[in-house]
């Protein structure tokens, strides 16, 4: 039986090689994780530390070439709406509204119409578009477009929120309102987030626990618990102190594999 | 830094269609509307005149000046002014060859659209179809007139085969690009969502590759227009492909003129239909909005 305790994610020695031109890469190697439900959980690392492989590995659109990846201790079989995935460039369905973006993981999964209407209202007032309900995805700018693709998961019942570098593409200023917005949906939903990023700042600011990975061969090197209260302020000294921290270790990391 | 998630966020103002600038207010307002359609006639009126002074008044001109054409039109139409074989004969024409362009171009379509979804999606169909494809594709409708007659006989349904072919490559072509092209990450969101399996192909192929497939479907009819001449080369007694052949043996030449310029105005009007309907069938598409 399910136990409070239980971790809702668990990676057991995962590792994936990919064949790229002849030549076998290493994404990811020997990834271990547990991640408790309600949880923020950050990804950290540069380009090609394998946490986008990770993310897509836990979303099931990869399959890990050796170790286990289990969501309730059940085996990750294949993508599945328990998990929802918010991708950076935010694959949007250009053809459907907001509205029809949101609905259509509900109607996909044979939900009653009039039960998805609500569901549809509730969750773009939750994201606050309600005056682009009927809008097309070309209308909209970028952060009202990760907004609807964050509703289009949550209204499909995620449990897990897998989030690929989701503000990558917004100015600062969107960003900023956006990171302040998930955390606000996060608390209110107690949501589980693994979120991958190559911002130290954004992991400092969002996460309960920094995961730090590096490349060649991609693995995890290091958990960092962030302790600092919420709401978070970008210059408070401590918030530094820990970026600092961050900082080294990620280029010590570099240093090592240069040496 | 306090999120607000009631009220649509400021930035969200960025994305409502930005109010054009006012022009200079001198220009009255119908002028702006007419400028486009004034341009456009700016280059057939300089063809007409140069067409009109080089020809008229030469009797041994063997284009007829514009204005006899305009007449030969004009009778063909609705008579009253030769009153020869070709008088009140136009609609009879007209409608022969719409009948032919409409008929051929949705036999193509309903060959080529799910043919070409299924070489588009099933690595098997496109191996076994494809290769064989490219190689009959270059061919033109032209050097198909010979074999259509002895196959299909002359007449009407020769016509209708060639017309079909001229619009089945541009249909075929482009929905296999369509279905293809298809962002691979709306595949692997409508997974994620739930949407897995077949459903896929009637909530992501086929909307995702609708643009592609609409452009096809407007290139083949245009092109079905094009070969409505060559497709009424085979023996058909009515078309405005037909007149245009039988006029040229009888060396009337403003009949052939004739029947260009309706070809040219059917073509340009079952054009403008179409785009409309992909205006509003499409409104989503940034191509078509």
């Amino acid at each position: 039986m399910l136990k409070a305790a239980d971790p809702i994610l668990v990676l057991r020695g995962v590792s994936k090689q990919f064949a790229l031109q002849g030549r076998r890469i290493d994404a990811l190697r020997d990834a271990h994780l547990r991640v408790r439900k309600g949880e923020f959980v950050c990804l950290l690392g540069a380009s090609g530390c394998g946490k986008s492989t990770l993310l897509r590995i836990v979303a099931g659109f990869e399959t890990p070439t050796r170790g286990q990846a289990l969501m309730w201790s059940t085996p990750i079989a294949g993508p599945g709406p328990e998990r929802g995935m918010v991708f950076q460039d935010y694959a949007l369905f250009p053809w459907l509204t907001v509205r029809g973006n949101i609905g259509f993981g509900p109607l996909a999964r044979g939900r009653p119409a009039g039960e998805v209407k609500d569901t549809v209202e509730r969750f773009i007032a939750l994201v606050g578009l309600q005056r682009f309900a009927d809008a097309y995805p070309h209308q909209l700018s970028g952060g009202m477009k990760q907004r609807v693709a964050i509703a289009r998961v949550l209204a499909n019942d995620a449990e897990l929120l897998l989030m690929d570098e989701p503000f990558g593409a917004l100015d600062a200023m969107t960003r900023e309102r956006l990171q302040d917005e998930l955390l606000d949906i996060w608390q209110r939903t107690g949501l589980t987030v693994l979120f991958v990023t190559h911002s130290i700042e954004e992991a400092v600011f969002l996460a309960d626990r920094i995961v730090v990975m590096s490349p060649g061969p991609g693995r995890i090197e290091s958990e960092v618990t962030v302790p600092l209260p919420r709401p978070r302020s970008v210059v408070a000294p401590e918030f530094n102190e820990l970026r600092r921290e961050l900082s080294q270790q990620l280029h010590s990391h570099h240093a090592r594999k240069a040496a | 830094m306090s999120a607000s998630l009631d009220a649509a966020p400021p930035e969200t103002l960025s994305a409502l269609p930005a109010v054009e600038p006012e022009e200079a207010p001198a220009r009255p307002p119908w002028l702006k509307r007419a400028r486009d359609p004034l341009l456009a006639l700016i280059f057939p009126a300089l063809v007409l005149l140069f067409w009109h002074f080089a020809t008229t008044g030469r009797p041994y001109s063997l284009i007829p000046p514009p204005l006899d054409v305009a007449r030969a039109l004009y009778d063909l139409a609705f008579g009253g002014i030769n009153d020869d074989a070709y008088s009140r004969t136009l609609l009879v024409h007209l409608s022969a060859s719409l009948s032919r362009v409409y008929g051929g171009f949705a036999i193509a379509a309903a060959v080529a659209l799910p043919l070409g979804l299924m070489i588009g999606r099933i690595p098997l169909v496109r191996r076994l179809f494809d290769p064989t494809l490219q190689v009959l594709r270059p061919i033109p409708v032209t050097a198909w007139l010979p074999l259509s007659m002895i196959i299909f006989g002359l007449g009407p349904r020769s016509a209708f085969f060639l017309v079909c072919l001229g619009a089945f490559y541009p249909i075929l072509i482009n929905t296999i690009f369509g279905v293809r092209s298809v962002d691979p990450r709306l595949f692997e969101a409508a997974s994620m969502l739930g949407c897995q399996g077949t459903a896929q192909f009637y909530k992501v192929v086929l909307p995702a590759s609708l643009p592609a497939i609409f452009t096809g479907l407007r290139l083949g009819l245009g092109f079905a227009w094009v070969v409505i001449v060559v497709g009424e080369m085979t023996g058909v007694p009515t078309g405005l492909g037909a007149i245009i052949m039988e006029a040229r043996q009888l060396s009337r030449t403003e009949i052939v003129i004739c029947g260009m310029a309706v070809i040219g105005i059917a073509g340009f009007i079952s054009d403008r239909v179409v785009l409309l309907i992909g205006h509003r069938l499409l409104r989503w598409s940034p191509n078509f909005a």
